[in-house]
């Protein structure tokens, strides 16, 4: 820290007017300092170890390790209730791993170890409960709201269909929907209905001319639109 | 009918989450109500010569206590120990858990001492046996040294006067 304020001058006015901004000499020594610093840093920790011993491994034993955090995976820590045992540091968890070790060591079996826990904090240190009288709910009632909102739903898409008519339009409401839709069929209602109307008072022929005729409009509105 | 079946849903879920609200998460059950209260041999806070067994207190109502001198919630219910031992309603016994002797003798000469005897359990083993999960909590025994009532987290002097004391004076007459 010392070195550094041996620097600062060297930064000239900008250090002392504006106390952030550190010159750009100034950065390359704070940069060359950092270096020699982390350089240094190994020696130091070779210094350590002769003070410090290296941390003792959790586990001595890694396959017992292994077997007490699949079995507290599923176990739950009473006291931060949303994490299980294998995740929690809390003390208590801290302790049941340990005793689960001791067991394991003790040649107890899986069942055993939940028994062993369950006596002492109930079902509600696992996880995965067991079907009980009392878990019923727990076990089927997500089921039960499944089915009951299914027929729920079923009905209420039943009544809606009921609701909507089928609607039939007349001849005006065709063309007028076909007007505002403005495309082809329009033309196609335009001759259906000169045909209803005209059919009397004209021949044939002229009402296949139109056909013809509108045919070709089209043809040629294809031909602008491209 | 259209507008009461939402009515009626919502009313119901209210419910439910009102329910919710009032439950306390940290209560968990004890599966061990009504089960045999876990045998322990402990040596006393005082006299460490002296072994305590949990045998010797067969035929009479008792309650455990569990402390510790680091537990910070132990003094909010502490007065109240002192009183209640001090009344003789029932003998008061301590479970020292996880603590150090010299704090825990320390603690007891400051706050005042309710128990008959405090045994020193230091490594919270037959902590876990009696299903002991946080400090304080305090079981209700009684005479055939069947477990009758766990009081988790401090005494209150609505749990005493509601649950704990009637509970005692009922398993008192029993025989």
């Amino acid at each position: 820290m010392k070195s550094l304020f041996v620097f600062f001058p060297l930064g000239l006015g900008r250090v002392f007017t504006d106390g952030f901004t550190i010159s750009r000499l100034n950065s390359v020594l704070i940069l060359f300092l950092s270096l020699g610093i982390a350089l240094l840093l190994p020696l130091k920790a070779s210094w350590a170890e002769t003070e410090y011993k290296e941390a003792v491994p959790v586990a001595e034993n890694p396959e017992i390790e292994q077997r007490m955090l699949t079995l507290t995976e599923d176990l739950r820590c009473l006291v931060c209730q949303n994490e299980s045992i294998a995740e929690s540091r809390a003390d208590f968890s801290n302790d049941i791993r340990r005793i689960i070790r001791e067991q394991i060591k003790a040649n107890k079996t899986d069942e055993e170890i939940i028994d062993f826990l369950v006596d002492r904090y109930g079902d509600f240190v696992l996880y995965n409960p067991p079907m009980k009288n009392t878990t019923v709910l727990l076990w089927f009632g997500p089921l039960i709201f499944f089915l009951f909102s299914s027929w729920f739903l079923v009905k209420y898409l039943k009544g809606r269909r009921r609701e909507i008519k089928e609607v039939t339009l007349s001849d005006v409401e065709l063309k007028r929907a076909a007007h505002l839709l403005d495309d082809d069929s329009y033309k196609r209602t335009e001759d259906h209905l000169n045909k209803n109307t005209k059919l009397d008072n004209q021949d044939h022929s002229s009402t296949l001319e139109q056909h013809q005729k509108a045919d070709v409009s089209t043809s040629e509105n294809k031909g602008n639109n491209v | 009918m259209r507008y009461l079946l939402p009515l009626f849903a919502f009313l119901v879920l209210a419910v439910f989450l009102f329910v919710g609200l009032s439950l306390n998460p940290r209560q968990v059950p004890s599966p061990l109500i009504d089960k045999p209260a876990p045998e322990f041999e402990l040596y006393s806070l005082h006299e460490p010569d002296r072994i305590f067994s949990s045998k010797e207190n067969i035929g009479k109502v008792w309650l455990l206590n569990v402390w510790a001198s680091w537990c910070v919630a132990c003094r909010d219910e502490h007065p109240l120990l002192v009183q209640l031992a001090n009344s003789g309603v029932v003998p008061i016994y301590g479970l020292n858990y996880k603590d150090e002797n010299t704090t825990a003798k320390q603690w007891l000469k400051h706050y005042g001492d309710p128990y008959i005897a405090s045994v020193v359990d230091p490594d919270g083993a037959v902590g876990i046996d009696y299903g002991v999960y946080g400090v304080p909590e305090t079981y209700v025994i009684d005479k055939q040294g069947i477990i009758r009532h766990k009081q988790i987290g401090p005494v209150t002097v609505d749990s005493l006067q509601n649950k704990i004391i009637p509970l005692i004076v009922e398993l008192q007459k029993q025989t």
